[in-house]
Order: C-alpha cells, then sequence, then structure tokens
C-alpha cells in the first residue's frame, strides 16, 4: 500500500495552529499595532540594525523562519480542506495552489533570513 | 444510460449560505476562516523578511507601510482574527488530541481548553515581556 502524505501536513498543520495558537496574537499587537504607533516609547524596537541583529543571530534567525513557515503551512492546510465548504472542488489543483503558497512563502523566508549571513 | 443522462442538467447540490442555517456551522466557518488572517500575517512577515535582506531604506519602507492607517486596520483585523483562532484552536483541542489520561481518570474536555487558554495567555505576555526588556 502506497503510504499517505496526509500526516506531514497534518503535523505541520497542528505545530503552526498550536505556535500562532500561543503567540499569533501578541505578535502580530506588537509588530502590527503597537511598534507602529510608538512603542514602547523612546525606542525603536524594530530598527534596522536591531532587526538584522535580531535575524543574524542563530535563535531570532530560527524563531522567524519557523514562525513563518508554520504559520503558511498551518493556514495552507486549513484553507484548503475549507474549499470544499465553500463549494469549490477540491482536485490536485487546490491542492498544488493552497500547499504551493505555503512552499513559496518557506523557501522566500528562507532565502531572505539566509542571505542575511550568521 | 450514460446517453440519456448526459443530456439531462446535471444535479449540483447548491452549497450558498448553508452555514448560515444553524450558529453552530457559523462558528465552524468563523474558525476556519482564521486560517486566512493567519496566511495574511505569514505573507507580512515574509515581506519583511526580504525587505531586511534587501538593507536599511527597503527595511524603512516596510516599517512606513507598517504605519499607514490601512495597515494599523488591517491589523487590528488580524489581531482579532488571532484571538478567535487561539480561543477556539483549544476548544477544539479535546477532540483533537488523543485522549489524556491522569491519575487513572481522563482529563475533563473543559480542563484540556482551559489549560492551553492559560498557556496562550503565559505565551503572550512572556513574548511581550521579552519584547519589553529587549528594547534598549
Amino acid at each position: 500500500m502506497k503510504r499517505s502524505n496526509a500526516p506531514v501536513f497534518w503535523l505541520l498543520f497542528g505545530a503552526g495552529g498550536m505556535l500562532s495558537a500561543l503567540l499569533g496574537a501578541m505578535l502580530v499587537f506588537i509588530t502590527g499595532i503597537a511598534v507602529p504607533l510608538g512603542w514602547p516609547p523612546r525606542t525603536e524596537l524594530m530598527s534596522y540594525s536591531r532587526m538584522l541583529a535580531f535575524a543574524q543571530h542563530g535563535l531570532g534567525k530560527g524563531f522567524l523562519f519557523v514562525v513563518i513557515a508554520l504559520f503558511a503551512w498551518h493556514a495552507a492546510h486549513r484553507l484548503f480542506h475549507s474549499l470544499h465548504d465553500v463549494g469549490i472542488p477540491t482536485g490536485m489543483a487546490a491542492k498544488l495552489a493552497c500547499y504551493g503558497v505555503a512552499l513559496v512563502l518557506t523557501l522566500v523566508a528562507a532565502a531572505s533570513l539566509l542571505s542575511l549571513g550568521f | 444510460m450514460s446517453g440519456k443522462a448526459a443530456v439531462r442538467r446535471p444535479y449540483v447540490r447548491p452549497m450558498r449560505g448553508w452555514w448560515r442555517r444553524d450558529p453552530f456551522f457559523g462558528r465552524y466557518m468563523l474558525r476556519e476562516a482564521t486560517a486566512l488572517a493567519v496566511l495574511v500575517y505569514a505573507i507580512v512577515l515574509t515581506v519583511g523578511a526580504v525587505r531586511l535582506a534587501q538593507g536599511e531604506a527597503a527595511w524603512n519602507g516596510w516599517l512606513a507601510a507598517l504605519r499607514t492607517p490601512l495597515s494599523l486596520l488591517l491589523h487590528g483585523v488580524l489581531l482579532l482574527a488571532m484571538v478567535i483562532h487561539a480561543k477556539s484552536w483549544f476548544e477544539i483541542m479535546p477532540k483533537t488530541m488523543p485522549a489524556l489520561f491522569l491519575g487513572g481518570r481522563r482529563v475533563a474536555a473543559s480542563t484540556i481548553t482551559r489549560a492551553g487558554w492559560a498557556a496562550a495567555v503565559l505565551a503572550s505576555i512572556a513574548l511581550f515581556v521579552f519584547a519589553w526588556a529587549w528594547r534598549s
């Protein structure tokens, strides 16, 4: 019997769902609302030099990559399985489109983060 | 048989608005729709990583884009969706994870959900404190 690839996608979905449930809201709040509105006061939390240093550190780089990749694979899997619910046939084309977006985001993020060096 | 059937218009089950029939379906669709927010945020962060790799001017342009009212509005919606995702993620966790036993008794679903919510609150506080401590 051919081995199913479903557990791999399910695992990525579960890991991404857990990570985004734990940290997603606060990440969005910090990067998308607090910092653009000038928090913390008298500091540029996400200035170029600080974020460069963060992304060049192994842990910072790993964190950014894991967040982007797992969020993307979680969303791709969930959206793929919701297509049926809104009446879109879930063939190979839909599967490639959903997981393809996640793959592209993963590769682009990996290439950008790696090009920054360590 | 197939010759006659091909003449007739095939029946296509209508899918429009089925989830508005029952609040349970509505909650299900809302839960699934949070994946859109997770995807949009992953895209926002990926663009940020690309801009960071392109240098200081590009990065500052990304930061400026984040300060626009449209971006703030978008992130407000993303924040709301992330909260709904976190809430519902732990609500369905008792059903998606294997049965958990503690001291010979099955752990109640509500206990698992509350533990998940508590973990999310603690993780969020930890991240906030990290960002605050990292500021200088």
